[in-house]
């Protein structure tokens, strides 16, 4: 007998018990159900839920695995010098896969097991949004994360973002996002600062180049306090992501094409991300203009992050990451065609303009589009509304 | 009014006296089922201490407001009775501050403008309006006791909570609940208790959002245990 008849099986076993939704859920993961309509009319693709979560998340994969070798090399590279160092090897990757997976496991863990508990007092079947949370979270946390803060911020998006406001499809936020805002306010000594971006930093350990220590510090970081770069910081190791950061977000490279292959499957709205990074290139122009003005000189506080190029802007920080895997995300983004342009244009203007003038939130990615998912929602009205109002003076241009 | 001189005299403790300090405790509760006075209720509960001392503030206000108004019931005319509400509330009030501000400076200048606001708190003028302009002086001084404790209680439970996850302490005594955490650096040092097993205070709860999301558990919690409170979708 194969697995999907025995989980077939043990689904019929518990139907109209407590646990049906539970295993109906664990039937229906990869599987169709043994029992389809044959009957009446039906949408004939196989685009549901399940599989537009699925290609996301595997969209994501080589971002994960990506991710793995950068923390190693990180680190490695800190202790050993960037030159004697290659970036893809086992050593590297171990590195990552030791950290990375736990933070894999216990956010999948965490918010499944929530998710299994809400299915089954609350008696509808398990939905897979979280399949894709549970992928974003580990992504974009910093790399020695304690487990327990992941497991509780995990527990409170969840249930606070998504359950209250009545589980997948309803939640006003993004839960991904909801959750590394919680763990940036609740631990902000965690999620920010010079300490936590790489590997080793925050456990101290030294690195025997002539450096007392591994720093932990980002591009952003240093910008913000206007510290000169090191030279293997420069544009294109950040395009390719051989920089310290969150885990999955530093390849800017393999996000494009993560956005292209969504873009391609019909799951991410080009819209949304053309226009944010417009929106961010827009905000970068008005910042270099500031500066070659005269406006911004050297030794202002902005200096560092406003004479940054503004393509540069763009290949660095989680930029590229927020735009193509959460703010495309359709639940909390705007519906309308003309409203995703609008929102994806004010993420991206958003996210730079955070980014430049508060040092607190060296990436402004994050809340930018938290903003921009509460105001959705008011964006698609007013579209709709012109779409109305639009209508009506034709009609009565017609009628008069 | 008219209650006062066509009934009986009853008992000063009767069912009905006792219930007008006992429901704003529970069922009619200021906060969690009327939601009146959030905002003092999100600004000043990061500390216990602090919620206290608002929440004795907030009991005498409504209840001597009370008893004054129910005294003055018969006199107030009815076009200027809000003007007088706001006199004697705004009265009390600035009795309670200079008083905090005599005895206790530290903790007058960390609730700073809040007991100033307490005028301004819909509690209040909603009980002198809706209770004390048509109750008898006894009456309203029980009314204003139940509600003013109504209102405590919730910021002692939210004061509680944000102070003992946020910073680990209750009443600002420096004494340590959870353990020794090390300020600075949080990653070496003598830790104690929780904190020796990883374990961190967590800042998010100090602020205010957290404030308003500890007390809409409290009135989901309170509303799924009594499903009469819950109101009516449209």
């Amino acid at each position: 007998m194969s697995l999907k008849q025995n989980l077939h099986n043990l689904k019929e076993k518990y139907r109209g018990t407590k646990m049906e939704q539970s295993f109906n859920a664990l039937h229906t993961f990869l599987y169709m159900p043994n029992i389809t309509t044959h009957s009446g009319s039906h949408v004939r693709d196989a685009a549901d839920l399940k599989r537009v979560m699925n290609t996301v998340i595997m969209a994501m994969v080589p971002v994960l695995l990506f991710g793995m070798f950068n923390a190693g090399y990180q680190m490695n590279g800190q202790i050993n010098g960037f030159e004697a160092v290659d970036f893809f090897t086992l050593d590297n990757f171990l590195v990552g896969l030791k950290k990375i997976l736990p933070l894999l496991v216990v956010s999948y863990g965490v918010g499944l097991g929530i998710e299994f508990i809400f299915a089954t007092v609350k008696k509808h079947e398990v939905e897979e949004g979280y399949l894709v949370t549970g992928m974003l979270v580990p992504l974009i946390v910093p790399i020695d994360l304690p487990l327990w803060m992941l497991a509780v911020a995990v527990a409170f998006g969840v249930i606070i973002g998504k359950e209250l406001f009545g589980g997948t499809g309803m939640n006003v936020l993004n839960p991904a996002l909801t959750i590394r805002a919680f763990l940036f306010f609740n631990w902000a000594a965690w999620m920010s600062g010079d300490k936590v971006w790489v590997h080793g930093a925050v456990d101290g350990l030294k690195a025997s180049n002539g450096v007392d220590a591994i720093s932990g510090e980002t591009i952003l970081g240093a910008l913000a306090q206007n510290k000169p770069l090191p030279e293997h910081w420069d544009a294109m190791n950040s395009f390719f992501g051989f920089i310290p950061g969150s885990v999955g977000e530093t390849s800017t490279f393999l996000i494009v094409l993560a956005g292209l292959f969504l873009i391609l499957t019909g799951i991410g709205s080009a819209r949304i991300m053309i226009s944010a990074v417009i929106g961010a290139a827009v905000m970068g122009l008005i910042f270099n203009g500031l500066v070659d003005s005269g406006a911004i000189v050297e030794g202002s506080k902005f200096y560092g992050l406003m004479h940054l190029p503004f393509w540069q802007h763009l290949l660095i920080g989680g930029l590229a990451f927020g735009i193509v895997f959460m703010a495309t995300d359709p639940v909390s983004a705007s519906q309308t065609n003309t409203g995703k342009i609008i929102y994806g244009f004010l993420i991206g203007l958003f996210s730079i303009l955070i980014r430049v003038f508060n040092p607190a939130y060296p990436e402004g990615v994050m809340m930018a589009i938290l903003l921009m998912n509460v105001f959705a929602p008011t964006i698609d009205h007013y579209v709709v509304q012109a779409n109305v109002k639009r209508r009506m003076k034709r009609l009565k241009l017609k009628t008069a | 009014m008219a209650d006062t001189k066509t009934k009986e005299k009853e008992p000063l403790f009767s069912k009905k006296n006792l219930g007008l300090v006992k429901d704003p405790l529970a069922d009619n509760n200021p906060i969690t089922v009327q939601v009146l006075g959030i905002c003092s209720a999100l600004a000043i509960t990061a500390e216990l201490k602090a919620s206290v001392i608002m929440a004795l503030s907030v009991i005498f206000v409504t209840a001597m407001g009370n008893v004054v108004i129910s005294l003055m019931r018969n006199i107030i005319p009815n076009s200027i009775r809000i003007i007088t509400q706001l006199v004697v509330a705004a009265t009390l009030v600035i009795l309670v501050d200079l008083t905090l501000k005599a005895f206790v400076p530290d903790l007058a200048k960390k609730l700073s403008v809040f007991i100033g606001l307490i005028i301004t708190n819909c509690i209040i003028m909603g009980r002198f309006e809706a209770f004390a302009l048509g109750n008898t002086p006894w009456k309203s001084f029980l009314d204003g006791i139940g509600n003013g404790l109504g209102y405590g209680v919730i910021l002692v439970i939210v004061g509680f909570f944000r102070e003992l996850l946020g910073s680990g302490d209750l009443f600002g005594l420096g004494k340590t609940y959870l353990g020794h955490p090390l300020l600075g650096n949080p990653i070496k040092g003598e830790l104690s208790g929780l904190y020796a097993l990883g374990y961190e205070n967590n800042g998010f709860m100090l602020l205010a959002p957290m404030a308003l999301i500890t007390l809409g558990l409290i009135i989901g919690f309170q509303r799924s245990r009594n499903k009469s409170l819950i109101e009516e979708t449209h």
